[in-house]
C-alpha cells in the first residue's frame, strides 16, 4: 500500500472511531537511509535502514494527542487510531489548537535524482575509496550518505499532500601529524558528490595545520569558513529564529529592526534542494527570508505559534516543533556577487596550504592580522536570548599576518554572541561562493560562504 | 512466528550470505511523553515501534540493516542485506577483525519496576506537570515547563554463536523548570536538574521527585537571578554539587574512556580521546580521591541493563581506581584490537541502529564528607549546581561549563547567589584538584547522550556527589 493510501485509510478510521468532530493530521513517512563510515582509512560501519513511520496528531473534544507507529497492517493502523483516539480523553484541554491546514495548492515537489535514492553500498564504498586514496597517505575518517524519503500527507480537513525527496552528503577529515583538516559537502544527486576531490582538500588542510603554536587568547578579526558558518546559521536558527522563542520573549529576533551587518541576508530555502514541498502540518513551504541586508523581518513558525502571534504559518512544523519549537532547517547566507556562484567542492585545481579555495584566499588577503578558521565545535548556548555561545575550533586555526597564513595554531575556546558579532560593523565581508553543509541529520542543511568578521572572542587556549 | 524465530531466521540468512558471524537485536519500544508549559499541557507524545537490526561480519567487515518488519521474508532479506553491504565494505577494508570471547547465553532479565509508568493514567500524569507549572507561574517565572518522559523495551537477542536474551527495560524520568526574561537575558532554575531525573525503573522515581513541592522555590531563585550579582571571574576553589558533578563524569571521563574513541574510530564526529592506551594501568587520572566504576548492575540507574546489545552480561568494573586510569567502556570487536579481555558496554539506540560502544553507569564513589562540611572547610569559593551549558573539545580534555546558580562562599559559610556561573579547566588538571569528596552519591540519570552517525541517543547513569576543586578558572563571559 502506497503512503498517499495509507495516509488515506488512517484518516478512515480516525473519522470511524473517533467520531465525525476528530480533527486529525497524518503523516506517512517512508524511506532508505544508508551510511558509509569510515575511520583509521577503512570502512567500520556500514548501515542501512529502511524505515516506515505513521504519525498521527488528533484533535477531539478540545483535546489533542499525539502517535506514532511503524506497524502499517490493518491491525497496526488500527491501533495506533484506537491509541491516539483513546489518549485524547484523558489530556487536558488545549486552548492553543490552531485547527486544521484548510485544502491548499501545493508548491511543485522538487525535482529528486533516483540514482541517489536507489544507490548501494558499493557506490558509496567506492566514493570513500577515492576519498582515502586522494589524501596522499593520510589517516583518514568521515562518511558517506545517501538518503530518500516518500511522503505523504492528508488531513480530515480534506487537504492532502505528497513529496519524494533524496539527498547526498559526505563529510570526512585527514590526519596529518596530529592535526586535521576536513572537507564536507551535501548535494541533491550522489553523482555531484567529488570524493577525491574532498579528501585532496581535507589533505591538504590537514598538512598546513601541524606543528601549531600557542596564541593567547582575546579578541581577533577572522575569516570563517563555511563550516564554521554553518554553526552560526545553525545556532541562529534553532534560538533567534524560532517562533516559539520568539514568541517566549527568548529570542534575540525584533522583526523590523536593524540587527545584523547590511552584508547579512538569511533565507530560509527547503526547496533550494530536494526538499519536501509541506511541513507536518501540510502547510506549504518556500524561501522565507529571514533578514534581508541586516533587517530582521521573519521568524519561523509552525500553525501553534503562528496562531499564538496572529500570523500564518511559514510552513516549519516538525516533530518536537511543538515543544521545542518551530525551526529553519535549511538556511542559507546569501553569498555577495553572484547569486549562482555556487562552487562544487573540490573541484577546481588541487588544494595546497591552508586556504584551499580562492573565495576564502580573497577575504584571508584582506585581513591585516587575524585567525583563519576552519571548522566550530561543541557549541553550546550560554544564554539564549542573547545567544551567547561558547565552543572550540576544530579541524584547523591558523594565524593571518598582513594578508598571508603565517603559522598554524593550536585549538581556542570561545565565548561570544552571534547576534553581536554579526551586528553593524561586525560584518567585514561574505565571501561569493557559497557551500552547502550536512546536518547532522539528513534534509537539514547549512549553506554559507566563507565570513569575514571584525572581532570574535577567544576566552581560553584548549591545551590549557 | 516469534520474535526469536525472526531473529533465528535473519542470522541464518546472514550465515547463508557469507557471514561468518551475525547477530539480532529484535526490539518493540513504546515511548511516551508529555510536556506542560504555564499550566497547560502542549504536547503527548506515544510512539510505538517494532523491528529489526541484523549485524554481520563478512571477512573483515562489518554490515548492518534494519527493518520495521518481523516476518519471515522481511527478517530473511535483512540478513541477506546485512552480508551484502559487509561484503561491500571490504572495498576500504580494515585490519582483521576479531570478537572477545562471550559465553552463548540463554537468559531473560527485567529491570526493577514498582509502578508501571505507562500504566498511570494519563490524566493524573498530566495533573502533575499542570500543577507544577502552575505553580511556577503565580510565583514569578515568565515561562514555566513540565516534562517526563517513559521508554518501555523489550529485545529479543540472537547471535551466531548461540545467545538467546529477552530483556524487558522499563525507564522513565521528568523534572520542571522556570526561567525569568529580563532585559537582555534569561535566567533558568530547575527540580531537580536540567533536563529532570531519569532511571531504569517505574513511576515511583517521578514520585519520588515531589515536583510541585519544589516549584514555587525554583520560579523564585529565576526571578531573583536576574538581579543577582555576576560570579566573579578568576581563579578560586569551587564547589560542584552533584548533578552537575554527574555532566562533569560524563563528559570528561566517561567519553574519554571509550574505546572506540581512543581507537580513532569516532575521529571525524566525536572525536578522540586525550588517553593513550600505553598507559592503562599507570596514568594519573585525578587525585587519590577519585574512584570511578562502570557498573551497569546499579539497580534502577539509567546505565543498567541486563545483558548488553552484544549479549555480554552486566559486569562491574573500576575505570579509575585512586586516581589511576585502569579501565575502558569496550565492545567485544574493540576490545579485541587493544589487546584486552572484556566488552560489555555496547548498545544501541532501537532495532534501527547498530550497537556502538556506549556509557552504562559511569560514576563516583563516595568520599567521607558532607556538602556542609565541605562549604565549611573553604575560605573563599564558589559553589555552583545544576549544569546549563556543557562544552568539551574533541579530545576530552578542555571544557567549559555553565551552571544555572553560583554561591559565593566565604569564610566556610554560603553567601549571596550569584548569576551567570561558568567554570573552565582541563581535565586530568581538574581531577587532580579534587580534594574534598561527598558521601551523598545520587546516580543522575542523562537522557540525551549524542553519538554516532546516522546519530543515536544514549541513556547513561552517573553516580555522583559533591565535591571540591582547589583553583579553578570561574566567571568566564562573552
Amino acid at each position: 500500500m502506497s503512503e498517499w493510501d495509507l495516509a488515506g485509510r488512517v484518516v478512515e478510521l480516525v473519522a470511524r472511531l473517533g467520531g465525525a468532530d476528530a480533527q486529525a493530521e497524518v503523516t506517512v513517512s517512508r524511506g532508505e537511509l544508508a551510511l558509509t563510515r569510515f575511520a583509521n582509512s577503512a570502512i567500520h560501519q556500514n548501515v542501512a535502514e529502511s524505515a516506515v513511520e505513521v504519525r498521527l496528531r488528533l484533535h477531539l473534544g478540545g483535546r489533542t494527542a499525539t502517535g506514532v507507529g511503524s506497524a502499517v497492517s490493518a491491525d497496526g493502523l488500527r491501533a495506533l487510531v484506537e491509541r491516539v483516539v483513546a489518549a485524547t480523553r484523558y489530556t487536558p484541554p488545549d486552548r492553543g489548537w490552531p485547527g486544521l491546514t484548510p485544502p491548499t495548492a501545493m508548491p511543485a515537489s522538487a525535482r529528486w535524482d533516483a540514482a541517489t535514492a536507489e544507490a548501494g553500498p558499493d557506490e558509496r564504498a567506492a566514493l570513500v575509496r577515492t576519498f582515502v586514496d586522494a589524501a596522499g597517505g593520510l589517516e583518514t575518517a568521515g562518511y558517506c550518505r545517501t538518503t530518500y524519503r516518500s511522503v505523504a500527507f492528508a488531513n480530515s480537513a480534506g487537504h492532502t499532500a505528497q513529496g519524494r525527496t533524496a539527498e547526498a552528503a559526505m563529510d570526512g577529515i585527514a590526519r596529518a601529524g596530529g592535526a586535521d583538516g576536513v572537507a564536507r559537502h551535501c548535494v541533491d544527486r550522489l553523482a555531484d558528490l567529488d570524493g577525491a576531490g574532498l579528501g585532496r582538500h581535507a589533505a591538504a588542510k590537514a598538512r598546513a595545520a601541524v606543528d601549531p603554536v600557542e596564541l593567547a587568547p582575546g579578541h581577533y578579526p577572522v575569516v570563517l569558513e563555511p563550516a564554521a558558518v554553518a554553526d552560526l546559521l545553525q545556532n541562529l536558527a534553532w534560538y533567534g529564529f524560532n517562533g516559539k522563542r520568539y514568541a517566549e520573549r527568548q529570542s534575540f529576533a525584533e522583526p523590523g529592526t536593524d540587527q545584523l551587518d547590511p552584508a547579512v541576508t538569511l533565507v530560509d530555502d527547503p526547496l533550494g534542494a530536494t526538499g519536501l514541498p509541506f511541513d507536518l502540518e501540510g502547510t506549504p513551504t518556500g524561501a522565507l527570508t529571514l533578514v534581508d541586508a541586516g533587517t530582521t523581518l521573519a521568524v519561523a513558525h509552525d500553525r501553534r505559534s503562528a496562531a499564538e502571534q496572529g500570523t500564518t504559518s511559514t510552513g516549519h512544523a516538525a516533530p518536537g516543533s511543538a515543544t521545542f519549537g518551530p525551526l529553519p532547517r535549511n538556511l542559507r547566507l546569501v553569498p555577495s556577487g553572484r547569486a549562482d556562484a555556487v562552487e562544487t567542492v573540490g573541484a577546481t585545481t588541487p588544494p595546497s596550504g591552508a586556504v584551499v579555495d580562492a573565495d576564502t584566499a580573497a577575504l584571508v588577503s584582506r585581513m591585516e592580522r587575524g585567525l583563519l578558521v576552519s571548522d566550530l565545535w561543541y557549541t553550546r548556548v550560554l544564554d539564549p536570548k542573547s545567544l551567547v555561545v561558547t565552543g572550540l575550533t576544530r579541524n584547523g586555526l591558523w594565524l593571518v599576518e598582513d594578508g598571508q597564513v603565517t603559522r598554524a595554531v593550536r585549538d581556542l575556546r570561545f565565548t561570544e554572541s552571534y547576534p553581536r558579532a554579526l551586528a553593524p560593523g561586525g560584518v567585514l565581508e561574505v565571501g561569493r561562493r557559497a557551500v552547502r553543509q550536512p546536518g547532522r541529520f539528513d534534509s537539514v542543511w547549512w549553506e554559507a560562504p566563507s565570513l569575514r568578521l571584525a572581532s570574535w572572542n577567544f576566552t581560553g587556549g584548549a591545551s590549557g | 512466528m516469534t520474535e526469536f524465530d525472526a531473529a533465528e531466521v535473519a542470522v541464518q540468512a546472514a550465515l547463508d550470505a557469507g557471514a561468518r558471524y551475525a547477530d539480532v537485536r529484535v526490539m518493540h519500544r513504546r515511548y511516551e511523553s508529555m510536556a506542560a508549559r504555564n499550566g497547560e499541557v502542549e504536547a503527548l507524545t506515544q510512539d510505538e515501534s517494532i523491528g529489526l537490526g541484523v549485524r554481520a561480519l563478512v571477512g573483515s567487515s562489518w554490515g548492518f540493516h534494519a527493518v520495521p518488519d518481523v516476518s519471515d521474508a522481511a527478517a530473511r532479506d535483512a540478513g541477506r542485506r546485512a552480508a551484502r553491504i559487509a561484503a561491500a565494505s571490504a572495498r576500504v577494508p580494515g585490519p582483521p577483525v576479531d570478537l572477545v570471547p562471550s559465553t552463548p547465553t540463554t537468559a531473560s532479565w527485567a529491570s526493577p519496576c514498582e509502578v508501571d509508568p505507562l500504566g498511570v493514567s494519563l490524566a493524573a500524569k498530566g495533573d502533575l506537570l499542570v500543577d507544577a507549572t502552575r505553580t511556577m507561574v503565580d510565583h514569578g517565572a515568565d515561562l514555566t515547563e513540565g516534562l517526563y518522559q517513559v521508554w518501555d523495551t523489550t529485545k529479543w537477542f540472537v547471535s551466531s554463536e548461540g545467545h538467546r536474551i529477552d530483556q524487558h527495560i522499563r525507564e522513565c524520568g521528568g523534572g520542571i523548570s522556570a526561567t525569568s526574561i529580563g532585559d537582555g537575558e534569561t535566567q533558568r532554575r530547575s527540580w531537580p536538574s536540567y533536563r529532570g531525573q531519569y532511571g531504569t525503573t517505574g513511576w515511583e522515581l517521578v514520585d519520588s521527585l515531589d515536583l510541585t513541592a519544589h516549584a514555587a522555590r525554583i520560579a523564585e531563585e529565576s526571578r531573583a537571578l536576574l538581579t543577582a550579582p555576576l560570579c566573579p571571574a578568576g581563579e578560586t576553589d569551587l564547589i560542584l554539587g552533584g548533578e552537575q558533578l554527574a555532566l562533569q563524569i560524563h563528559e570528561s571521563v566517561g567519553h574519554a574512556i571509550e574505546l572506540d574513541r581512543i581507537l580513532g574510530w569516532e575521529a571525524a564526529f566525536a572525536g578522540t580521546s586525550w588517553l593513550d592506551l600505553d598507559r592503562l594501568g599507570s596514568l594519573r587520572y585525578g587525585s587519590d580521591l577519585m574512584n570511578i566504576t562502570i557498573d551497569p548492575t546499579i539497580p534502577g540507574a539509567l546505565g543498567s541493563f541486563g545483558y548488553d546489545d552484544e549479549g555480554s552480561p552486566a559486569v562491574r568494573r573500576d575505570a579509575v581506581r585512586e586516581g589511576r586510569w585502569v579501565g575502558v567502556l569496550a565492545g567485544r570487536d574493540s576490545a579485541a584490537v587493544a589487546g584486552l579481555d572484556h566488552g560489555g558496554s555496547v548498545r544501541a539506540d532501537g532495532w534501527a541502529r547498530l550497537p556502538m560502544v556506549r556509557m552504562t553507569n559511569v560514576g563516583l564513589e563516595p568520599g567521607p564528607h558532607t556538602l556542609e562540611e565541605i562549604v565549611a572547610a573553604t575560605d573563599e569559593g564558589v559553589l555552583m549546581d545544576i549544569n546549563r551549558s556543557w562544552s568539551i573539545d574533541d579530545k576530552r580534555l578542555n571544557f567549559q561549563f555553565g551552571c544555572e546558580v553560583g554561591w559565593e562562599i566565604r569564610n566556610g559559610r554560603r553567601g549571596r547567589m550569584v548569576r551567570n556561573p561558568t567554570y573552565t579547566g582541563i581535565g586530568p588538571q581538574f581531577w587532580r584538584s579534587m580534594d574534598m569528596l561527598s558521601s551523598e552519591i545520587v546516580p543522575w540519570g542523562t537522557p540525551n547522550c549524542g553519538k554516532g552517525q546516522p546519530g543515536q541517543v544514549g541513556h547513561t547513569g552517573h553516580p555522583a556527589a559533591p565535591a571540591r576543586f582547589r583553583g579553578v578558572r570561574v566567571g568566564v563571559r562573552a
